[in-house]
């Protein structure tokens, strides 16, 4: 383990993404949230963001000097909550 | 700032534009400048099922495949991206029907003659290969070990690194209003952010690529139609490794994702339209299909479904070359779902077109020209 604490600390949960990936991504002039989100994949997983979309978008608007406004946050994709594929065809005894 | 004049102007930030901007660079042009309206690969290649294959059933595409494969393989390494790979883990096309059978077992001697090993294996076979299909319809199926796929995000920002090092410069969220021209040649590009001179254009904005042709008075049918998509939850990795096709249930298509989610979509499209937004009709037909494919897909979880365009020709053919009323203007567009596995022949023959006038690629296969001659080719094979 690096002494780094910065690779101890995870943003994104689902995708397993820490801050020290998010910050070299900004530091090597990766800024856009859309362009961040794709590389790391967070925001994509089960959770839909809830959690690392705040919170990368703090650290972007901290390393840029950007305000949080105006950082455009990434579509919610549809289903919000997962939904079993079996639910939607209606053999609903999965719940 | 932007520059004011360049010696190439790149419309479209999908993987069209970057690659072929990469082929130029890489025959020494220099002066390079793509615009994007949006984020890099935002417009279809972001949205895209990540699928590459040779089993087409045209000469055509089977060539132009052919060598994108071989060009997908390498371009990680050849750019030091290693992390940017094709994964081969094959293209299986299930089949119910003798009818079907006798279809690709032609399209498979096509295929074979031009060095793809593809072949028509029993339904146990395809099982084999996918142990949790349901093969209880299945009289046969086509299958290319060499076909596969590669992660799009991936493929953006190894290009993109790759392409700023070699000093192209690259405009996001600038939007090309117009092309300009004078005496009949290409004068340069009106943005969002200023006007450019350029004598060369590329039009490589795909679904968008009708907006600027027509404001120059050429008419090539190109049409956005909503595609989608899904992801679910992870399965075991391993599982569901090559792209799985089934035209008898809504022209699915489905794989694993290297970090075990499965993706892929069905035929059901809308349009022509601008509204991307994804539809629960889609979800359902999604599931309904996939789980008759592979029951054990009931129990998985959809987490996301996202839309996009595929932008259309009559053929479901790309619309690539010069065009002729305008010197110095060319398009790349209409890629009809098929752009990012194109893309790496697409930029080469792109690219010689214009530095050298010609290419060796079957790029007159996508004449721009050939709708307005009432010349269309065979259907493109198209799923999703």
């Amino acid at each position: 383990m690096s002494d780094d604490p910065r690779e101890r600390i995870i943003i994104c949960r689902c995708n397993d993404v820490t801050q020290k990936e998010i910050e070299d991504l900004i530091d090597q002039g990766i800024t856009d949230i859309e362009m961040i989100k794709r590389i790391t994949r967070i925001g994509m997983g089960p959770c839909q963001g809830r959690t690392c979309i705040p919170l990368v978008a703090g650290i972007i608007a901290r390393k840029t000097g950007k305000k949080v406004e105006e950082i455009n946050i990434p579509a919610t994709r549809i289903p919000v909550r997962p939904v079993p594929m079996g639910v939607l065809v209606g053999d609903d005894d999965e719940e | 700032m932007m520059k004011s004049k360049v010696d190439v102007a790149i419309i479209g930030g999908g993987i069209i534009g970057l690659y072929t901007a990469y082929e130029l660079a890489k025959r020494g042009v220099e002066n390079i400048a793509i615009y994007e309206k949006k984020y890099l690969g935002s417009g279809s290649t972001f949205r895209c099922g990540t699928g590459i294959r040779q089993q087409f059933g045209d000469e055509a595409n089977i060539t132009m495949m052919k060598h994108a494969v071989e060009k997908w393989s390498t371009l990680g390494e050849e750019i030091g991206f290693p992390e940017l790979k094709m994964s081969k883990t094959g293209y299986l096309f299930l089949l119910y029907d003798e009818k079907e059978v006798e279809q690709y077992r032609k399209n498979v001697a096509l295929q074979n003659s031009h060095g793809v090993p593809s072949e028509i294996i029993s339904a146990e076979e395809a099982r084999e290969i996918v142990p949790s299909l349901d093969i209880s319809e299945v009289i046969a199926a086509a299958w290319n070990p060499t076909d596969g796929k590669a992660d799009p995000f991936v493929a953006v920002h190894g290009l993109a690194t790759t392409l700023k090092n070699m000093g192209v410069v690259i405009n996001e969220y600038t939007e090309v209003k117009e092309i300009s021209v004078k005496d009949g040649a290409v004068e340069g590009v009106k943005t969002s952010k200023g006007d450019v001179k350029s004598d060369i254009v590329l039009n490589a904005a795909n679904a968008w690529a009708k907006i600027l042709n027509e404001k120059l008075g050429i008419s090539i049918p190109i049409e956005p139609y909503k595609h989608q998509g899904i992801a679910t939850e992870p399965i075991k990795k391993g599982e569901i490794k090559p792209m799985v096709v089934s035209f008898k249930h809504g022209g699915a298509y489905l794989t694993q994702e290297s970090n075990g989610g499965v993706i892929g979509g069905i035929a059901l499209k809308y349009g022509p339209t601008w509204d991307i937004t994804p539809t629960y009709e889609f979800m359902r037909e999604v599931s309904r299909n996939f789980s008759m494919i592979i029951p054990a897909l009931k129990h998985v979880a959809i987490i996301r479904q996202w839309g996009g365009y595929y932008a259309e020709t009559p053929d479901h053919n790309a619309a690539i070359g010069k065009i002729d009323e305008i010197d110095g203007y060319y398009l790349a567009a209409g890629f009809s779902g098929h752009g990012f596995m194109l893309a790496p022949s697409v930029a080469e023959g792109m690219a010689d077109l214009i530095i050298k006038g010609a290419s060796n690629l079957p790029l007159s296969f996508y004449d721009p020209y050939r709708f307005q001659r009432g010349e269309l080719r065979e259907q493109a094979i198209q799923m999703g």
